[in-house]
């Protein structure tokens, strides 16, 4: 790039505003640190490129915290560590703006080494800026987790020790073993040679956000002259002497070429088509599904369906509470819930009431379904007098001792077995329990099944489940 | 502020003298040593980089070299 | 509209795609993961991001991104992630970020268990983060609520430029209920002070950071008047039969509910119990607290927890005999047995005075 000039660039404020010194025309940077050529050559790939009125860059915890003090582009100040998550918000919120995260050594390798690792894994298309200095330089020169074996800084007083501090962390190689990431480059800010490879990593890494390829990230060795108490000529050589001995320079990954550019922008999704969109059912289909029952009687129906994991309880709870709303009711489905409750006891409560129902729990029951002996056994003492207790007769070895309750054996297991899959039981007990109290109607059953039933082809099965349990207390009246 | 601007011979360098912080990263880059440490203070008190007046080449490695955004401009041609 | 049968965890979800949410970034925590896993199905559908974060950090932080980017963003959790979020919150609040965060509390200290409680009142209510701020926190009590403060958090989040919670417990989130969608279409606003990836970014500035004492200070006094603003504007609660109650029950979430039953029960047979459930947490309630209390009447605060909404409500009723009945652990306290509290507290047999 042919230029008559080498000056300024425009994507630096003219005046530094924001910095509080009465100087407002440098940086707050010590004498020969390297922060301000990183930012030199940001700033003149942001205006190369073209892009510094739609960058947005993150500035990290550590020296460079007033990075916004400098760059004329949208700017953002970040938690310790935290810039490649933000980085991920913003970017994601606006693909088009070109998003930098800008990090030193304890941000992006201590404190945020997760963010930084995850936020590659991810592919997130920004750039990543890792300015390296092997030590922490805001806040007065203690270790940084790429403090080099034998460095004295103010906590490790008699040097690094393998033994108590590891060795000094490679980023570079770590990000760059990681599939998802387009561009990995370690520079160093050193001799002119190098200083001048840096300036082209710099922008390659940009360019490749331009042309949206995905996760770029360079790592800087940067004097710090102050941190190393060494004049600003000698920390460069010290760059080149001792940080690059162990710091190997190179590219560790480019695929920019291979990699496509990524599909920026998605289509926007009107508005008025969100609500069908997440299945909030629009009122014409309302006048359809919904079957209301005027009573003017209170009615309180509070119902406890226990048993062991895999029995279906919980969809017998949501095909009931379901069924109460479509016929106008008021519901509640309390589960026993969670992953860790897999394979063991299941139960839920129920609640349908044309009154406002205060309390989901069902403390005392009105209906008990119990579909195995512990169920019974737990819940039979907490039955209402005078309520209703439906039991698996295959199953449960014992009839209910109350004799102030209605006490109702229904071979649920065995009556599912004979349609052909024992899953069902669930729903032989639902019939059964609608055909003995009349609380629902069977049409409504079958209406809320289409419902809640995920697996389609059970529906048919589900419903020959819910006539066998309706029959089967027919029978029992019939006898 | 002590800049001067009149250009008497290009290619050239202009150290803005007052953003200079004596870091000495330019002198000791510059490929034809046209750059010294000036014996004088600027107002920061540190000893600014200060051009001979002549034998720039306008390569630009002391601008790419100096960590001031606005310290050093070179004029190529 | 029609109504659906949803668990709380999903009617938030839904409620704020309704507000014009179209970010979610989560981490999967029982008993919150329906809520992450709803936003997973729905927000891409509707032209949003969904991100399962590497952390509750990294989700926070990636809030705070796109909320740097004037869009509507939200995070939920549980407790143990909550705490990991803290960092987070401050730093919204410092930088005067909008977004909302939903926390389905578990039982804790710890890893605990992951059935309902109550025990991250004063990690969200008081700020569980550093520094002087506040969050603004509605408490909802039912799935319909759940899906109405999603949407009524975004508004107040950009109202105040302020982090608004979304505080339940378990069963609130996991329990089941119809629900009646608001017909809401939310076109979200530019915000004159969010970032667009666009030229005028450069005049702005998304940062918490104020070196000098006095800036610091104006800044902090500044948004401590929004705080006050929502202490005198956003003060919501639910009270019934409160004007001849002897004693006044306190509740929130799943805990409010049963309170509710057990209060009529308490008045069919007699007793002169009110019921008060504070919606907003933050801003607390305190003005009607305070009347009922120089009215002489008495308050229980029944929470699951150690009893920590109970010093609010005794820091607003010195005047007043303050009882905390609390369980932990995951227990949650039957009809009955708040019933009995309650008799027991008015015949003068027994006090359930917290100390401390």
């Amino acid at each position: 790039m042919a230029k008559n000039r080498l000056g300024k660039s425009s994507a630096f404020y003219d005046i530094y505003e924001r910095n509080p010194s009465s100087d407002k025309t440098v940086t707050h940077y010590c004498p020969g640190c390297g922060h301000g050529i990183l930012h030199k050559f940001i700033a003149e790939a942001l205006e190369d490129y073209g892009v510094w009125n739609r960058t947005i860059l993150l500035s990290p915890v550590g020296c460079s915290v007033f990075a916004y003090y400098y760059f004329k582009v949208g700017n953002i100040q970040c938690a310790h560590g935290r810039a490649p998550a933000v980085a991920t918000g913003i970017k994601r919120a606006h693909p088009d703006s070109i998003v930098i995260s800008y990090q030193g050594d304890g941000d992006l390798a201590g404190i945020g080494g997760n963010e930084i690792i995850q936020a590659a894994n991810r592919g997130e298309n920004i750039t990543v800026f890792f300015i390296n200095n092997a030590i922490y330089g805001m806040t007065g020169g203690q270790m940084a987790p790429t403090t080099l074996v034998g460095q004295s800084t103010t906590t490790t007083p008699r040097g690094r020790d393998i033994y108590n501090e590891g060795y000094p962390i490679k980023i570079a190689e770590i990000i760059s073993i990681l599939e998802s990431p387009v561009y990995v480059e370690r520079v160093a800010l050193a001799d002119t040679k190098n200083i001048m490879k840096a300036r082209s990593a710099v922008r390659k890494a940009i360019n490749y956000q331009v042309e949206n390829k995905g996760f770029s990230l360079v790592e800087v060795l940067s004097p710090c002259p102050t941190g190393w108490k060494m004049n600003p000529v000698d920390a460069k050589k010290w760059v080149t002497n001792e940080m690059q001995k162990y710091f190997k320079l190179g590219v560790f990954k480019d695929v920019g070429k291979e990699r496509k550019s990524r599909k920026v922008n998605g289509e926007k999704v009107p508005l008025n088509k969100v609500p069908d969109i997440i299945d909030i059912p629009s009122d014409e289909k309302k006048e359809i599904s919904r079957i209301e029952k005027k009573s003017e009687e209170k009615f309180l129906k509070r119902i406890k369906i226990a048993g062991f994991g895999g029995q279906g309880i919980l969809l017998l709870g949501v095909t009931l509470a379901e069924s109460g709303m479509m016929e106008g009711k008021n519901v509640t489905w309390l589960p026993s819930y969670g992953p860790e409750m897999r394979g063991g006891t299941a139960n839920c409560h129920v609640i349908v009431s044309n009154q406002r129902i205060g309390s989901p729990l069902v403390d005392w029951s009105d209906i008990l379904i119990a579909m195995n002996r512990p169920s019974l056994d737990k819940f039979e003492p907490k039955a209402v007098p005078g309520s209703l207790i439906f039991y698996d007769s295959t199953i449960v070895n014992r009839k209910p001792e109350r004799n102030d309750v209605k006490a109702i054996g229904v071979p649920f297991t065995e009556i599912a077995d004979g349609i052909g899959s024992t899953k069902v039981l669930n729903m032989v007990a639902l019939g059964s329990l609608i055909r003995f109290t009349g609380m629902l109607s069977p049409e409504t059953l079958f209406e809320a099944q289409t419902r809640v039933v995920k697996r389609k082809e059970f529906l048919e099965l589900n419903k020959r489940a819910i006539k066998a349990g309706m029959e089967f207390i027919d029978s029992l009246k019939e006898s | 502020m002590d800049v001067v601007e009149t250009i008497v011979d290009i290619p050239t360098v202009i150290i803005r003298v007052d953003e200079c912080k004596g870091c000495g990263y330019c002198v000791e880059a510059c490929p034809v040593k046209v750059l010294v440490q000036s014996k004088k203070l600027n107002i920061k008190g540190y000893h600014p980089a200060e051009y001979k007046g002549s034998g720039c080449t306008g390569c630009g490695v002391c601008f790419y070299t100096c960590p001031e955004p606005g310290a050093i401009t070179v004029i190529k041609k | 509209m029609a109504k659906v049968l949803l668990k709380g965890n999903e009617a938030v979800v839904k409620g704020a795609i309704l507000a014009g949410c179209r970010f979610f970034f989560g981490y999967p925590i029982t008993p919150a993961s329906e809520i992450a896993e709803t936003a997973a199905y729905y927000i891409p559908l509707v032209g949003g991001t969904f991100i399962q974060a590497e952390s509750e950090i990294g989700a926070i932080n990636m809030v705070y991104g796109a909320s740097s980017g004037g869009v509507r963003a939200m995070t939920a959790s549980s407790g143990p992630g909550l705490s990991l979020k803290q960092e987070g919150i401050s730093y919204l609040c410092g930088a005067e970020l909008p977004c909302v965060i939903v926390d389905i509390m578990r039982g804790g200290p710890g890893l605990g268990n992951i059935a309902p409680d109550q025990g991250d009142y004063n990690q969200m209510v008081k700020g569980g983060g550093h520094g002087s701020y506040k969050v603004l926190v509605l408490a909802p009590n039912s799935v319909q609520e759940m899906c109405n403060f999603a949407i009524l958090a975004f508004e107040l989040a950009d109202k105040y430029r302020n982090p608004v919670i979304v505080l339940t417990d378990g069963f609130i989130g996991q329990m089941m209920e119809p629900v009646e969608f608001p017909e809401v279409q939310v076109e979200v606003p530019k915000k004159d002070w969010a970032l667009y990836g666009e030229e005028d970014d450069n005049k702005k500035l998304i940062s918490s950071i104020y070196l000098d004492p006095d800036e610091l200070e104006e800044i902090v006094i500044k948004i401590n008047k929004k705080y006050k603003r929502m202490e005198e504007e956003e003060v919501r609660y639910e009270a019934s039969y409160l004007e001849d109650a002897e004693l006044v029950t306190v509740s929130f979430g799943v805990v409010s509910r049963i309170l509710s039953s057990v209060v009529e029960r308490c008045r069919k047979e007699g007793y002169k119990v009110g019921y008060l459930r504070p919606i907003t947490l933050f801003p607390f309630p305190k003005k009607i607290i305070n009347k009922l209390s120089e009215e002489g009447k008495a308050f229980l605060s029944v929470e699951l927890s150690n009893g920590q909404m109970v010093d609010d409500v005794r820091l607003n009723a010195r005047q007043s005999d303050v009882h905390f009945y609390g369980r932990m652990g995951g227990n949650v306290p039957s009809e009955d047995e708040l019933y009995e509290v309650i008799v027991k507290i008015l015949k003068g047999e027994r006090k359930w005075l917290k100390t401390g």
